[in-house]
């Protein structure tokens, strides 16, 4: 009597782990990994191996006029209250530094006050916004892989993939991150991606009037960004967090973090 | 006072909201409740501590009860939840995160292992003395093994010791990853510390015994039972163990970063002496540590027994019980005070109804009591149960 019921068990259990390995089988091929979709996405005549980007920002250029926080606004219906890039007023003294952005810079700034006008001995806007870092700690904390960097070396969020959990955003070292409050999804600056693929430029470098933001190709040697690297005069912030920021500042004081 | 030299209070445009709420301070609560709670029953079954016999079953449906409720906090916290299960299809696993799916519900599978074995003997007593649905119920508990033996009870003893045995490094695993998670972002001064994995074991351990006594005394005074003093007495002196070295930990760490002075100290020191002053300093170290360590200190080393020691136990296990959950939400919370301006800090203002609010939170909080109550109408728990000694 004994016989039947454990061969019963067996059978049961073999089914039980054939059905498993069926099912996960099923899952891991419903699940459409971001980078295959964006490799499979491709636009006509954009070959992402001959290209290799870096976002440049020339800090003595920006007048903070909030050009480029609207056009980003815009561009990617970034909801109100959060920013995908902001510019930053810095006007340092000798008994500290004052640092605003009102709006994240959106609508310009107000003069200063008299007594910090009196006080000030620099005063300069600074533009943020994401450094794609080759080593992203977004994307290596990201428990999804919804985060992820593409062959171009854009780091990207697939909206259909994040669950949403703000680790991402916990470890960015620069507050570029936010969880988009309408899509309840992590967002962030994408370079404007899907312009680059059209071969547009970001809306934020076309709206700016002074080029104080600019956007190339370093594998081109006839773009004008190749000229920075070749100076070698450029920063990144926040340098000790090595994370090999993509986006180099050109004349960027000391005190800016 | 601001960090580094700013004159005014400057956080980035997308920190002013604190992304980790209340359910990200009471997940790490919770799980370390369940680490807790096994340690006490594994110091039973693997240490054979033998005043903790008593307990050893208590602690592990304690341990099960909080660790039905571990995940749920996340699962509020998920701003897409739908998709929590991703975590499990398509796993990222150079995310510190990435394998919590596994890590937690291999443990939950362990803990149900145990309990299994150790109650398998009552369920197959139970499914031959009901009838009707009750005997449907009890008979699927027994999962169809409705034979008990002597042999039987052997090899499931020999079980009970090499799960409770692998539990404990499981256990430490469980919680010191939890603790991983906030130690290794590089890009928050106050989180990223090695010692973070070891601050959150230590004060896991702390707060599951100091539930256990809180529970036991409750259970025992509730059901008109006696207290068994000599394990009160051994449990206070492992919790003032554990008190002692958690502490000196989260002491040193701090301590640590002020004597180096460098990068990390620019924005603790102002934390400290700011947005956490009254929540950290105040009430974590000086009130909620240095209190129930001078207490244990006077229960262990003069002796104290009977019913002065059932209160000064309590009064201790209460007062660590609070002072864990304070912790936890000095680190979560915490952290997420210093904006990555590095020159201003984030303000945090509990709501009460929101999702991630008080009231969801202590509802979360009470679950497992709950859970443990309904449990408890049907299992026998304690030795001196009447249930257990009808038999």
């Amino acid at each position: 009597m004994k016989q039947p019921e454990t061969n019963g068990r067996r059978v049961f259990l073999s089914k039980l782990l054939g059905g498993g390995v069926a099912a996960a089988g099923a899952l891991m091929a419903l699940r459409t990994p971001a980078l295959a979709r964006v490799l499979e996405d491709k636009d006509e005549g954009f070959d992402p191996g001959e290209r290799e980007y870096v976002f440049v920002v020339d800090v003595q250029k920006c007048i903070g006029c909030g050009n480029c926080v609207r056009a980003c606004g815009i561009e990617n219906n970034v909801p109100e209250g959060q920013f995908r890039t902001w510019v930053e007023r810095y006007v340092v003294t000798h008994e500290g530094v004052h640092v605003d952005s009102p709006n994240g810079g959106m609508n310009g700034f107000e003069a200063i006050d008299p007594a910090l006008r009196e006080q000030a001995i620099n005063a300069f806007f600074v533009p943020k916004l994401c450094n794609h870092c080759a080593e992203a700690p977004c994307v290596q904390v990201c428990p999804v892989g919804a985060t992820f960097t593409s062959p171009e070396g854009f780091v990207l969020v697939d909206p259909e993939h994040c669950i949403g959990c703000g680790y991402c955003i916990q470890a960015c070292p620069y507050g570029v991150r936010f969880l988009n409050k309408e899509r309840r999804v992590a967002d962030k600056c994408t370079w404007c991606y899907h312009r680059i693929r059209r071969g547009q430029q970001p809306a934020c470098v076309t709206v700016c009037p002074t080029g104080s933001r600019s956007f190339g190709n370093v594998r081109d040697e006839n773009d004008p960004v190749t000229q920075v690297l070749k100076d070698d005069q450029w920063d990144v912030l926040k340098p000790g967090m090595h994370t090999q920021c993509q986006v180099l500042y050109v004349g960027l004081p000391r005190v800016v973090v | 006072m601001l960090p580094n030299e700013s004159l005014v209070n400057y956080i980035f445009p997308n920190n002013a909201h604190i992304e980790w709420s209340l359910m990200i301070v009471i997940y790490p609560y919770i799980t370390g409740l369940v680490a807790g709670a096994f340690v006490v029953s594994s110091l039973y079954h693997v240490f054979r501590i033998r005043e903790f016999e008593g307990i050893a079953r208590f602690a592990l449906v304690a341990a099960f009860c909080f660790g039905l409720f571990a995940a749920v906090p996340l699962l509020v916290h998920l701003a897409q939840p739908q998709r929590a299960f991703n975590i499990f299809f398509t796993t990222h696993l150079t995310s510190a995160m990435s394998v919590f799916g596994y890590v937690y519900s291999s443990y939950m599978v362990l803990l149900m292992a145990e309990l299994w074995l150790t109650y398998r003997d009552y369920f197959i007593e139970r499914a031959r003395e009901t009838s009707g649905l009750q005997r449907v119920v009890w008979t699927a508990l027994t999962l169809g093994v409705t034979e008990y033996t002597p042999e039987a009870a052997r090899i499931d003893y020999r079980l009970t010791t090499f799960l409770a045995a692998i539990g404990i490094p499981w256990a430490c695993v469980l919680h010191g990853y939890v603790g991983f998670i906030f130690g290794s972002v590089k890009a928050n001064a106050w989180w990223a510390t090695p010692l973070q994995p070891i601050i959150f074991l230590m004060s896991a351990i702390v707060s599951g015994m100091a539930m256990l006594c809180l529970m036991y005394s409750f259970v025992r005074w509730r059901t008109g039972r006696p207290y068994d003093y000599a394990m009160i007495r051994k449990l206070m002196i492992f919790l003032w163990g554990f008190v002692i070295v958690d502490f000196t930990i989260e002491v040193l760490e701090v301590f640590y970063s002020y004597y180096e002075h460098g990068h990390h100290w620019s924005l603790i020191g102002p934390l400290l002496s700011g947005p956490l002053y009254d929540s950290f300093v105040i009430t974590q170290l000086l009130t909620l540590s240095a209190i129930p360590f001078l207490v244990l200190a006077v229960v262990v080393i003069r002796g104290v027994d009977g019913k002065p020691l059932l209160y000064l136990a309590n009064f201790a296990s209460l007062l660590l019980v609070l002072q864990v959950l304070v912790m936890r939400f000095n680190v979560v919370i915490g952290g997420q005070y210093i904006s990555k301006s590095d020159r201003g800090f984030a303000t945090f203002h509990f709501e009460i109804l929101a999702k991630e609010g008080v009231l969801p939170a202590l509802i979360i909080l009470a679950a497992p009591f709950v859970v443990y109550y309904i449990l408890s109408r049907f299992i026998p728990i304690f030795d001196d149960d009447e249930r257990l000694t009808a038999r």
